[in-house]
């Protein structure tokens, strides 16, 4: 369940933001992330932000990502 | 206030000939019509390719173009499928009482603009006028003949095994564009519908190659649905790349923000080409020189496996079925 | 796109897939919760791609393969009711209920209307003063605090004609009412990713410690659904169990605490009717009652038919794990996208639906 998708914040008017994926903007609420900045990617669901994207979190994903699949190429 | 269309002008009585002689001969200008005969009468002969559309579309107005548009371009698009040369249009307009007169004059500019670029003439025509509510604004039936030049021989049925299937350009447009106006949808997309006449491109393409097997715009549910019917009108198998497949960044995002698959979403300006592997590249090289096939991409090819059915290969090489479209493309939240 | 793009790496995705080949080495059965992760999952064709010591299984996270019939019968028995606008998410546009389903039902007189947001269902209610604006609120709990913020918006703006049908479930009491079936033998569980956004990881922890059985939250990407299959191995091959986050862009332990607390403040725990299980104690969420007066149940009375199940449907077994839709006597013989007999044909997230759509032959 739960499609969301990870939206730039583009500016934001009280408990409201204008977010842009791949050039597609739409207004939606932070009711539920009020400590979004401008600049910060959200996920978004259903019109809301749900979370503000922890970006060195996902880094370090990509890391253990690259860690994981590497294992079994040092012979 | 904007003039309005009102059922008086629909009922054949004097308000209905001042619409057809102010509003709709004088952008649409041609002897035939200028005749307001019952019928428009001509002469051709050879081989003719004869095809109807009704055009329903809501909202009326979108990115990138409007119904009138719509109207001619896919008639159009569906003569120019078989190879044949659009030569004349029929134009039948069933207008919901209120529209106002700014927004039908809009939408005449543009079926004017479309036969144009298409070089085809509207010779004959009707108005109806209905109810409030009993019409999204504005429905248009569009039937259209064309002439097949000799030799030409095109039809769904005619894949064979080995051929490739080249797609014109960028999946998805028209459909995100659409759906973005609609109430309770709303986004602002980047996007414009590709709503265009494809029958000068054909004409290149056939220029180069007398091996074109099949033609097919992938409109209503998408290159997905198309592909499956062509499939099964051949009784052939098709394969497909996911990597090969164009989506201009606009549609990848909205249908990643309404839980769309490309393949599924409507297109008005692309098409399918299945021709005979050998001449592939001469066909792509072709298209590639039209502002209609910028984007072409020979995205698989026919096999005897796995008959009437579309397999794809994902990028991570894995194999799964795209089937046809079924029911309507919802949005969704899961 | 940013944070899609790079976990659809398919280089990373093939090199992810030849390790987890090299690490599992006994027969392991992982069931992915989330029917968001179920169309990842055949989508991408990682069943395909995985060793054939992983099986995976699809579990009952699909909201709306889970609602049921007598709760679709109540969305259409409201929609017929006179000034009324229904308001809902696409997904339960084509689920049929006992007798019918909403997309049959707008073909009828009723008016309904499909949103991508709360938000636009509200602007509906503004927008249509004399009419009573019900939405269908199906979700888990991703879901449920964006309909508990629409409430407190409406209240705030003073909107009095927006109303919800509260149809939401809660994802942990699910999860331990199968694993009490015991009716499969679980090795690891794929825990929904963006449920996991609110909720954080905290509430999976009995999983591991009470039936031993692996956990990993999972984000959406081909990656991210590999590198948890490649934890879940890791876990489970090292008899190690516990609650991993492999969505850590995503997800923290303590998950959102405002979504958190603006639910708690407008819902509070029920009992939930689960397609196939059952009524489920503790697995739903109702309005409180400072919040009553948006509640569509309360505030419109509908007669309801009997409540009927198709005849022949095992969604109720698929949705539990014990049966793989191709198991279904009526799957592509009786039962289509077009023709759904049951809610699992119907969502696009439904295993039923995904085995469709997406199976190799």
């Amino acid at each position: 369940m739960c499609l969301a998708v990870p939206v730039q914040v583009v500016s934001i008017e009280g408990n409201e933001a204008e977010v842009e994926i791949g050039g597609v903007r739409r207004h939606v609420s932070i009711m539920l992330t009020p400590e979004a900045k401008v600049g910060d990617y959200v996920l978004l669901h259903t019109g809301y932000a749900i979370n503000v994207i922890d970006e060195a979190e996902a880094q370090e994903t990509l890391k253990i990502l690259e860690e994981m699949a590497s294992l079994d190429e040092v012979h | 206030m904007d003039e309005v269309i009102l059922l008086a002008h629909g009922s054949g009585s004097r308000l209905s000939h001042e619409l057809i002689e102010k509003n709709f001969l004088p952008p649409l200008a041609n002897p035939l019509l200028a005749k307001l005969d019952d019928s428009a009468v001509f002469a051709i002969s050879g081989r003719l390719a004869f095809t109807t559309d009704s055009y329903v579309v809501n909202p009326i107005f979108f990115p990138g173009g409007d119904i009138g548009k719509l109207a001619v371009c896919g008639t159009i698009n569906d003569l120019a499928m078989s190879g044949a040369i659009p030569l004349y249009l029929s134009l039948s307009l069933i207008i919901e009482e209120g529209l106002t007169l700014s927004e039908l004059t809009k939408i005449v500019k543009s079926i004017k603009a479309a036969a144009e670029e298409a070089g085809a003439k509207i010779v004959t025509g009707d108005t109806k006028v209905v109810n409030r509510g009993s019409a999204d604004k504005l429905f248009i039936n569009t039937s259209g003949i064309g002439i097949v030049p000799p030799g030409i021989d095109i039809s769904g049925a005619n894949a064979k095994i080995g051929d490739k299937i080249i797609l014109s350009g960028t999946i998805g447009d028209h459909g995100i564009a659409v759906m973005s106006q609609r109430e309770g949808l709303k986004f602002s997309v980047p996007v414009q519908s590709d709503c265009a006449p494809l029958n000068k491109l054909v004409a290149q393409m056939l220029e180069a190659s007398s091996q074109i097997h099949c033609l097919r715009d992938p409109t209503r549910g998408g290159l997905a649905t198309t592909l499956n019917e062509l499939a099964k009108q051949s009784k052939v198998g098709i394969r497909i790349e996911e990597e090969k497949i164009p989506v201009c960044d606009g549609v990848r995002a909205a249908c990643e923000l309404l839980g769309f698959d490309p393949l599924y979403v409507a297109n008005e300006g692309k098409l399918v080409a299945i021709v005979a592997s050998d001449d592939a590249e001469k066909v792509l090289s072709k298209m590639k020189r039209n502002p209609y096939g910028a984007d072409v991409s020979i995205i698989g090819e026919v096999t005897d496996e796995h008959k009437g059915k579309v397999i794809m290969k994902t990028r991570l090489g894995a194999s799964r079925i795209v089937d046809m479209l079924s029911g309507e493309l919802l949005p969704r939240i899961c | 796109m940013k944070f899609i793009d790079e976990y659809r790496d398919v280089e990373l995705g093939k090199r992810l897939i030849a390790r987890i080949k090299q690490l599992s080495t006994r027969p392991t059965r992982l069931m992915e919760f989330c029917g968001g992760h179920t169309v990842a999952i055949m989508r991408n064709g990682i069943r395909q791609l995985l060793p054939s010591t992983i099986e995976m299984l699809s579990g009952p996270g699909c909201p709306v393969c889970v609602t049921a019939n007598a709760d679709i019968d109540r969305a259409i028995a409201l929609a017929h009711l006179p000034d009324v606008i229904i308001t809902t998410f696409g997904d339960m546009m084509k689920v049929p209920g006992s007798y019918s389903s909403l997309q049959q039902a707008r073909a009828g007189e009723a008016d309904i209307r499909i949103v991508y947001s709360t938000q636009d269902a509200l602007q509906i209610a503004k927008d249509n003063l004399t009419q009573s604006v019900i939405f269908i609120g199906i979700g888990f709990e991703t879901t449920a605090p964006t309909i508990a913020a629409s409430i407190l918006q409406a209240e705030k703006e003073g909107v009095k004609n927006f109303y919800v049908l509260c149809l939401l479930k809660l994802c942990p009491p699910i999860m331990k009412a199968i694993l009490d079936l015991g009716e499969i033998r679980l090795d690891g569980i794929v825990c929904p990713g963006h449920v996991s956004v609110v909720i954080g990881s905290h509430p999976y922890e009995f999983i591991p410690r009470d039936y031993g059985v692996a956990c990993v939250v999972s984000g959406f990407e081909s990656l991210d659904i590999l590198l948890s299959v490649a934890m879940l191995v890791g876990q489970i091959e090292s008899g190690k169990p516990t609650v991993e986050i492999g969505y850590r862009r995503g997800v923290k332990p303590e998950g959102n605490k405002k979504a958190l607390e603006l639910m708690d403040s407008v819902f509070e725990v029920d009992s939930a009717d689960w397609r196939g299980i059952g009524v489920v104690p503790a697995s739903g969420l109702r309005l409180r009652k400072k919040y009553e007066r948006f509640d569509a149940e309360q505030a419109f009375s509908v007669t309801l038919e009997p409540v009927r199940e198709a005849k022949g449907c095992i969604c109720g077994d698929i949705l539990r794990g014990i049966k793989t839709p191709t198991e279904c006597k009526l799957f592509r013989k009786v039962c289509f996208p077009e023709h759904p007999v049951g809610p699992c044909m119907v969502s696009s997230e439904g295993a039923c639906a995904a085995y469709y759509q997406y199976g190799t032959e």
